[in-house]
């Protein structure tokens, strides 16, 4: 927020006159798109906006037989990916903080090896390793690719959360906890690990946001999550475009609130006395491990 | 281990996966250049003077952020493309439908990642300090001219290693174009397994090493590069 | 200072319970059958219940077996074979071609009703009158369904191909322009172009090109659950329930039931 105010001087007349021009022609020109959409939308061969595309929309079966059972799929599975993948990330980051050469090792491979693969390739080979292998079936075969898919990921990405969380406290932490004879596993389980699991509550948080996006990719091994409910519904109703604006809205509303509520707890961890010195974010991306640490 | 390679030697017989494997390619680099423009753009509106212009930038990475990239390649294809009859082939073209799955697809990817690439662009210009602005500001450059030759440049530089982040995660999610059907190494996975269940593991190692040489040096090349790019202050 | 770990630890062993609970569940004494959700007129979900001409005949059946209720689950084309071979369903009724290749994984009751491979155009189309004129046109039609591909082969490779997972979305393509022609079963076609979004925008060719005979899907060599399915369709057939079912689904779209209709069941081995 400074850099915005520095970036530009408090305008004089002409300034303010310029740019309450382009101001103008910039508005004009985004409504000007969101025009061509919505009459684009609307042609009459196949108006979009018409009311019986909308209607079944508002019934409440859709939402009872339809959106919400797809909804808690979605959340099912995104709680159940965060919860495993927190697990997961937890071994593999006290993996890569071993004090033993192959442990670290071993630990460092897999999780850039998790990291590399796309979420879409593990769930694919999970959801058939499912059917194939564990000789599992129908729906919770695509609930366990789902679930094995994220977990995988997010476990890697935790993993590094965790990692760079213990790097960024304070050196004399570790060497009090040394200093009165702790062991290596000691120190780590009982000093580090509490502190930097705390700094990075607001990161799972977010990561979870970034889970519940994934989990639509469940549609591809056809698990019924909600954008799978959406395009069943419908297919009798040929109500495809109205359906997933109604479903982007779902998606955006509970993924902004998370958002919310991260930033929130990130900003009191920042304010409390008691708390860690260090918060690990991770606001920008997709992939939080490599964000640089604030 | 050597029924592995011959089960992958059977695969890369069977399946064009060097073909596969150039149109992952393809789809990140026209996707990042798009979605880096995009992107750009997205970022001047955040730190823009004009009110309207910076609400419709927040407002932009905020929407798209919080939207699974499922939907947006949906919205464009089965959307743009398929409800609204938009084509960016010729109509007649022997390969319109291939290139049309292309370029929507490719549209996709960029509006969703220039978010991210906006995001990592503010967090650069974030790291330009103060003084910098002021100085710009000091002999006499308003707000485009300072933006371009003097903010921008340093914040590009301060924006690699999540810029480069974003270009990792976008070559991973060219997978999910597999839902509109471009030939992709996820679409072809999914072909493979449905005939070849046998091979499940040599599929899988196939395809996610194919991922790994990707995206491996990638993550080198730009923890490298911002070391070397590094603003000395 | 452990408290963070006991949480997770205690949701890990939650969601772990959780997941293993969903994986069990569900044996409550109702006979499973394998449907589609997703076809118009054949196996659709609507609201909380499933309409269809298979719907139709699974209930007959069902109900002609014994069982007091059924217990609808979707049974994707890949999956289908693997759902019975692992008593995940005890029958399926999902648009289910009798095929030797099927056969020798799985046994098959019926056939309960002919269809075969048509196309699927805009209304104002007059170029495409049958598979002979598909080379240089828009194909559509679902990913994992060799029929598309197999078409392609046949008639010199020319159309390009394009391949959803879902049959809506190639109509909705072909109203809209992007695409030519659909091609599949005529029974799913007809369950199509009878929607009223689509009415007087696309019609069936009505040349149909192969043979497709449902079957019901059972466990390989349960010669004796075919027979009692038999019975039970010759039955449905006999009573007038067949013709109506086929009727009330199949009838208002203009599907022609033709002189295979209603099919004698094969027998059983």
């Amino acid at each position: 927020m400074s850099t915005q105010t520095v970036l530009f001087d408090n305008p004089g007349p002409r300034a303010k006159l310029l740019y309450r021009v382009v101001g103008v022609v910039g508005v004009i020109i985004l409504l000007g798109i969101a025009a061509v959409i919505v009459v684009a939308l609307g042609n009459p061969d196949n108006n979009q906006w018409a009311p019986q595309k909308w209607l079944p929309l508002l019934e409440p079966v859709t939402w009872t037989a339809y959106l919400l059972p797809g909804l808690w799929s979605t959340l099912s599975a995104a709680v159940c990916a965060i919860v495993l993948a927190a697990v997961l990330g937890l071994l593999l980051g006290m993996g890569r903080l071993s004090s033993v050469t192959v442990v670290r090792g071993v630990c460092g491979v897999l999780v850039e090896f998790l990291r590399a693969v796309p979420v879409l390739v593990m769930m694919l080979f999970a959801y058939y390793f499912a059917i194939f292998g564990l000789h599992i079936f129908g729906r919770p075969a695509t609930f366990f690719g789902v679930v094995a898919g994220l977990t995988l990921y997010n476990g890697a990405v935790i993993a590094e959360l965790i990692r760079s969380g213990v790097h960024s406290l304070p050196k004399g932490q570790r060497e009090a906890a040394l200093a009165v004879g702790m062991t290596h596993t000691q120190t780590l389980v009982t000093v580090l690990l509490p502190q930097a699991v705390t700094a990075m509550l607001p990161s799972l948080i977010s990561q979870l946001v970034v889970v519940l996006k994934d989990t639509a990719l469940g549609y591809m091994i056809s698990y019924s999550e909600l954008l799978r409910a959406a395009q069943t519904f419908a297919t009798p109703n040929a109500n495809l475009i109205p359906t997933l604006m109604v479903t982007a809205v779902m998606f955006i509303i509970i993924n902004f609130s998370l958002s919310m509520v991260a930033n929130k707890l990130e900003a009191r961890l920042r304010r409390s006395r008691r708390g860690p010195r260090v918060v690990v974010t991770a606001d920008v991306i997709d992939d939080p491990a490599e964000a640089p640490t604030k | 281990m050597g029924e592995l390679f011959s089960g992958m030697a059977t695969l890369l017989e069977k399946y064009d996966v060097l073909g596969a494997f150039w149109m992952t390619i393809k789809l990140t680099v026209v996707a990042a250049v798009g979605s880096l423009v995009i992107g750009t753009v997205v970022a001047i509106l955040r730190v823009a003077p004009i009110g309207a212009l910076r609400i419709f930038g927040t407002a932009y990475v905020n929407t798209i952020r919080n939207t699974p990239l499922t939907l947006i390649v949906f919205f464009f294809a089965f959307g743009f493309m398929n409800t609204l009859g938009w084509s960016i082939a010729p109509r007649d073209s022997p390969t319109s439908l291939a290139d049309n799955n292309f370029w929507f697809g490719v549209i996709g990817l960029s509006v969703y990642h220039a978010a991210f690439v906006a995001e990592a662009l503010r967090s650069g210009i974030n790291t330009v300090p103060a003084g910098q602005a002021e100085a710009a500001r000091a002999i006499g450059l308003s707000f485009m001219p300072a933006l371009t030759n003097v903010i921008l440049p340093q914040a590009f530089r301060g924006a690699i290693a999540p810029l480069g982040t974003t270009l990792i995660a976008l070559t991973k999610n060219t997978t999910v174009l597999a839902t509109i059907g471009v030939a992709e190494l996820s679409y072809i996975m999914s072909g493979m397994l449905e005939f070849n269940i046998s091979l499940l593991f040599a599929i899988f190692v196939l395809i996610a090493l194919a991922f790994v040489i990707l995206t491996l040096p990638m993550g080198f090349f730009f923890t490298w590069l911002s070391r070397r790019l590094v603003v000395q202050r | 200072m452990f408290k963070q770990l006991k949480v997770l630890a205690v949701a890990a062993v939650m969601a772990l319970a959780a997941g293993s609970l969903t994986a069990c569940s569900g044996d409550d004494g109702a006979v499973k059958i394998g449907i589609k959700f997703d076809q118009p007129g054949l196996g659709q979900q609507v609201g909380n219940s499933y309409e269809g001409f298979d719907i139709d005949v699974a209930n007959f059946v069902a109900k002609e077996l014994g069982y007091e209720s059924v217990e609808f689950v979707e049974t994707p084309s890949a999956q289908r074979e693997t759902m019975l071979q692992s008593d995940q369903v005890k029958m399926i009724f999902a648009t289910y071609s009798i095929t030797d290749e099927r056969k020798e994984k799985v046994s098959f009751a019926g056939p309960y009703i002919i269809a075969g491979q048509d196309l699927l155009v805009r209304a104002d189309a007059t170029d495409i009158n049958g598979p002979e004129d598909l080379p240089g046109k828009r194909l559509c039609s679902v990913k994992g369904s060799t029929s598309a591909q197999n078409l392609n082969d046949k008639y010199g490779g020319q159309a390009q191909l394009q391949e959803y997972d879902n049959y809506s979305k190639c109509v909705e393509a072909l109203a809209a322009g992007n695409i030519d022609v659909v091609s599949t079963d005529n029974t799913i076609l007809y369950g199509f172009a009878s929607q009223d979004q689509y009415k007087g925008k696309i019609k069936v060719v009505g040349e149909t090109f192969s043979e497709e005979r449902y079957g019901v899907g059972i466990k390989k060599g349960d010669t004796e659950l075919c027979n009692k399915i038999n019975d039970a369709l010759t039955k449905m057939v006999e009573s007038g329930e067949w013709q109506a079912a086929a009727d009330k689904y199949l009838g208002p779209a203009g599907f022609e039931l033709g002189a295979d209709n209603p099919p004698t069941p094969d027998a059983c081995s």
